[in-house]
């Protein structure tokens, strides 16, 4: 992409992190050293009980698997942000975080007075944190994305975790579609074997996005999407949106 | 897996008929046996768990598929809190599946999944909206409306990622059966989709029993 990136940053492993992301611009999240898992929420920031849905957002567009294509749902029926590119080809939202009984279990947890800010943060506590920087609580989480991980499922149901599914590199970009609070995290998933607490940098970069074709490839993807993005369109209309 | 129950009707503490379109908001304490009945078939019973002693503390779908290693829910499953606490498991089943990943219908919902003109349709998140709003004492909102489980439906997941919605595995009289491990909150919607080929565009009432433990042995 030829885009100006208007902001850069590097999230290490094992940090959370939260932003409003105006609608019209690309988030570009980068695996740096392969095997990262990045977990996101999303809200409304002009209304904090519009959130993401991702049963919504499965059930819609027929998949259990994100990828390029793929819009994420609100509740409300409109489209956060859209999937522009994908190098990887699957993410997860239906295995939840990390909690610090899980990290303690499989890691054996490491406190601040321990290590400093090399402790063994978990999602959960994470989204906490950054949910708490605007009035949110415990009760308004929901199952996130987990960027960059995936688990598949067999015939019988049963689940399981692809250590190798992101290499150094690979990318995902996401288009915002309405204003979003975006609240992240890079702690490990909850079903990640490795055998020592993974510690995987993400980079992320904010950059412009062009306007939304008509023949854009995520709002085609399905006739479901097509009627979102008439949902956010409807939804300018009455609202005083960043870009009109 | 299918596993009857030997528990009889004419025992049960609570019998009542929820129609569809309707909820069902009731607590079930610790050690009771709770069933819904599919009266009529294929039927999807949209249904919640908060902790009756601390309501923030919920069903969790992501806590229960993950730590058994499944996506489907049947005897044997054990329905965890966001925190991790096993909130009830499932003791009899004679349906073999239900879903935890599809979620709830709600009018905003219907707009994208139908037709933008769906959206004054009857929808089970109105139904949960009008629950915590209409019993403001339990100190239940929006907030609370989480994922929730389908009892009866049938949400199979493709190896290759694609999550499809199969004629139900339910037939008139089939039942799923689970044993409270904390005092809950139960909340359900009988579904009232209209727009749902797995229901056969037929929604029906479906019935909720509770027995108390003492009963049962």
């Amino acid at each position: 992409m030829s885009h100006d990136v208007l902001y850069r940053d590097e999230l290490p492993g094992g940090k959370h992190w939260s932003m409003v992301v105006k609608r019209g611009t690309l988030l570009r999240l980068t695996d740096k050293d392969g095997g990262a898992n990045m977990g996101m929420l999303f809200y409304n920031p002009a209304n904090l009980l519009e959130r993401y849905n991702a049963p919504d957002s499965l059930k819609c567009q027929h998949t259990f698997k994100l990828t390029r294509g793929n819009c994420l749902y609100s509740d409300m029926g409109r489209i956060f942000c859209s999937i522009v590119e994908d190098s990887i080809g699957w993410h997860d939202t239906v295995c939840g975080n990390s909690t610090k009984a899980g990290v303690a279990r499989k890691w054996g947890g490491v406190d601040y007075q321990t290590a400093r800010n090399d402790w063994t943060q978990n999602g959960h506590d994470s989204f906490l944190v950054e949910g708490a920087k605007y009035g949110l609580g415990r009760r308004d989480l929901a199952a996130n994305v987990n960027w960059f991980s995936k688990v598949a499922v067999a015939e019988d149901g049963s689940m399981s975790f692809d250590p190798t599914n992101s290499k150094a590199g690979a990318h995902v970009t996401l288009r915002f579609e309405m204003d979003t609070l975006v609240l992240l995290h890079t702690c490990p998933h909850p079903l990640n074997p490795a055998a020592d607490y993974p510690r995987r940098p993400v980079i992320y970069e904010l950059l412009k996005a062009d306007p939304v074709s008509d023949d854009d490839f995520c709002k085609g993807f399905r006739p479901e999407n097509g009627r979102g993005f008439e949902n956010n369109r409807i939804y300018h209309l009455c609202s005083c949106g960043s870009e009109g | 897996m299918i596993k009857e129950s030997n528990l009889s009707p004419a025992a049960a503490v609570i019998r009542q008929t929820v129609k569809a379109g309707g909820y069902w908001l009731e607590k079930v304490k610790a050690g009771q046996i709770f069933r819904i009945v599919d009266l009529e078939g294929n039927q999807a019973a949209d249904t919640l768990f908060y902790s009756a002693v601390d309501p923030s503390e919920r069903y969790s779908a992501e806590n229960t598929i993950r730590e058994q290693g499944n996506v489907y829910l049947s005897v044997g499953s054990k329905l965890l809190s966001q925190d991790g606490n096993l909130m009830l498991e499932i003791t009899a089943d004679t349906v073999g599946r239900h879903d935890t990943l599809g979620g709830a219908c709600a009018t905003e919902s219907n707009t994208v999944r139908y037709a933008l003109e769906k959206k004054t349709m009857h929808a089970c998140r109105d139904s949960w909206l009008l629950a915590v709003t209409e019993n403001d004492h339990l100190g239940l909102s929006k907030r609370d409306i989480a994922h929730n489980i389908n009892f009866f439906m049938n949400v199979p997941v493709t190896p290759d990622g694609g999550l499809t919605f199969e004629d139900g595995l339910s037939a008139p009289g089939k039942y799923v059966e689970m044993t409270a491990a904390m005092d809950v909150i139960v909340l359900i919607s009988n579904c009232p989709q209209l727009n749902n080929p797995c229901n056969a565009y037929n929604p029906t009432p479906i019935e909720v029993m509770v027995w108390d433990q003492a009963q049962s042995a």
